[in-house]
């Protein structure tokens, strides 16, 4: 564990004083919220928010506030399942989960290449994500998480540099009907659409687009 | 081609610019669509891919694909809004019942009531650029865009009858509801099933500058001259292929109320306005093009006043 002592006086001094709304607060991605089992992000999701890879631990850096809220309450009230993401975020205040989520929305976001889909797909992933399987009704990926997968809105998250391991676990969530928190269903009915294979693959492909070669 | 110059004499009083083109055709009417047709009908098969012959014919092919499906950037000079062809073609213009490109290409030339003429393919095209992309003098008829255009879509259409109205062929009617339609009704629909996407006002989402999600009203939006203006255009299209990946979900009551609120809204002027004036415009090519609320008055408003 990380000390969380000294910092954890001032973000109980800061929550008591001032209106932390609108405060960008890096403390608690780094020392953890102010009460029991409000574990630090950056004990799994990295120092830069960058997830770990190995472990499935995803990406955060840059992601929208409003995303990362709406799934923090989920994960309180149990609409969005993880043994580990349940506890810590009932741990959570509602005036922490607005500071936290700001900061690291606030931190910064890879590069992403803006694979767009005049681009020629070289595997199944790429495939997928810039064509879509229409006869089974998947839409291009990137027509709702944007080119090379970089998130839109806030209802659409980014999954360019999403660990593999990561984006087949919420696929396969989805498709097994144990993640449900989508708007209208809109990637529940899509998952379960989608083979192993290619959730393999695409998988695969936003795990590792942002270090490919754009091509113009 | 007389009765074009007192339309193209406003435009040019009115000198914004996008409004002082030539006007390459008068009317977006369609050719008739068939009725909807049962599950489990089969449809056309257009080639994949794979099949593409390494050539310049197949590279020709890809440039029209990469068009079809990134218009906005690919042809900036042509699109003077925010979308891109395959928007309202979904699946690159493969897929049946969303207008795909192999139901279109073999029914030209045609001939259209409207403009009393025998309307080629590339003309067609040239519609969609002027009024679907809202984007002014269209590119001409022996341009890259164009013939790009051309090959892809006869490309899809390879081995497809020529003359023949295949099944899944534009949008296939969804008769209006006996009791009407409603845009109160069409406003709720909208925000639990459209805004995610198209966001609570319409104006669809972007990355940068690239729209990814389409604005449906405001100017980066279809013009008042396009088909999809058309509330039973639009509702044919949304009950076929929206929201995205679930086709056929909304009810035929769903998808003309929500098509009704959207195309209530403002858009950029139909390029064709007569001598200034929303009403002579309504009578001259609005009066008699399905259902749409262009130069009617809703709640005190005058609809089809046009936005920049």
């Amino acid at each position: 564990m990380i000390p969380l002592k000294p910092t954890l006086l001032s973000s109980v001094m800061l929550l008591a004083f001032t209106n932390v709304q609108a405060q960008p607060s890096p403390n608690l991605y780094l020392q953890g919220g102010a009460q029991p089992g409000a574990t630090a992000c950056v004990a799994c999701h990295g120092a830069d928010g960058m997830g770990l890879a190995p472990a499935g631990f995803p990406r955060l850096a840059g992601i929208s506030a409003d995303y990362l809220s709406k799934q923090l309450h989920d994960f309180q009230s149990g609409k969005r399942v993880s043994p580990v993401m349940q506890p810590l975020a009932k741990s959570l205040t509602d005036q922490e989960i607005t500071a936290v989520t700001t900061a690291i929305a606030a931190m910064p976001a890879p590069e992403v290449p803006a694979i767009n889909r005049s681009s020629m797909p070289a595997s199944l992933g790429e495939k997928l994500a810039l064509r879509g399987a229409w006869d089974r009704q998947i839409p291009e990926c990137v027509s709702c998480h944007g080119p090379g997968g970089v998130g839109v809105g806030s209802a659409f998250p980014p999954l360019a540099n999403q660990p593999a391991m990561y984006l087949t676990a919420q696929l396969n969530a989805w498709r097994d009907g144990s993640r449900h928190n989508d708007p209208n269903d809109l990637m529940g009915h899509i998952a379960k659409a989608m083979t192993e294979d290619e959730i393999k693959a695409v998988a695969e492909y936003f795990a590792n687009v942002g270090h490919k070669e754009v091509t113009p | 081609m007389n009765m074009l110059t007192p339309v193209c004499a406003v435009s040019i009083l009115l000198s914004s610019g996008a409004y002082a083109a030539t006007i390459a055709m008068e009317d977006q009417s369609q050719i008739k669509t068939p009725a909807a047709v049962d599950h489990g009908t089969v449809y056309f098969q257009p080639p994949l891919q794979s099949e593409l012959p390494d050539n310049a014919y197949g590279k020709m092919v890809l440039d029209g694909y990469a068009l079809f499906v990134d218009t906005k950037r690919q042809a900036p000079k042509f699109v003077g809004n925010g979308l891109n062809c395959t928007n309202c073609h979904l699946d690159q213009g493969r897929m049946a019942n969303s207008a795909p490109l192999w139901g279109a290409y073999p029914m030209y030339p045609a001939y259209r009531k409207k403009n009393d003429k025998v309307n080629t393919f590339a003309e067609r095209l040239q519609g969609c650029f002027q009024f679907s992309m809202n984007g002014g003098t269209p590119p001409a008829a022996d341009s890259r865009e164009i013939t790009a255009l051309s090959t892809y879509a006869y490309w899809l259409s390879t081995k497809a009858p020529t003359g023949v109205e295949l099944p899944g062929r534009g949008y296939p009617d969804v008769p209006e509801p006996s009791g009407g339609y409603n845009l109160a009704r069409g406003a709720a629909v909208y925000q639990a099933q459209c805004a995610i996407c198209h966001g609570d006002n319409g104006q669809g989402q972007k990355v940068g500058e690239d729209y990814v999600m389409p604005p449906l009203w405001g100017k980066d939006s279809y013009n008042w001259g396009a088909g999809m203006h058309r509330i039973n255009t639009a509702a044919s299209f949304i009950k076929h292929n929206m929201p995205l990946g679930k086709a056929n979900s909304l009810s035929d009551e769903q998808a003309w109320d929500v098509a009704a609120y959207v195309n209530t809204h403002e858009r950029p002027q139909d390029p064709r306005l007569v001598e200034g004036s929303v009403e002579k415009t309504r009578v001259k090519f609005h009066a008699n093009d399905g259902v749409n609320a262009y130069g009617q008055t809703i709640d005190g408003v005058l609809i089809g006043q046009g936005v920049k």
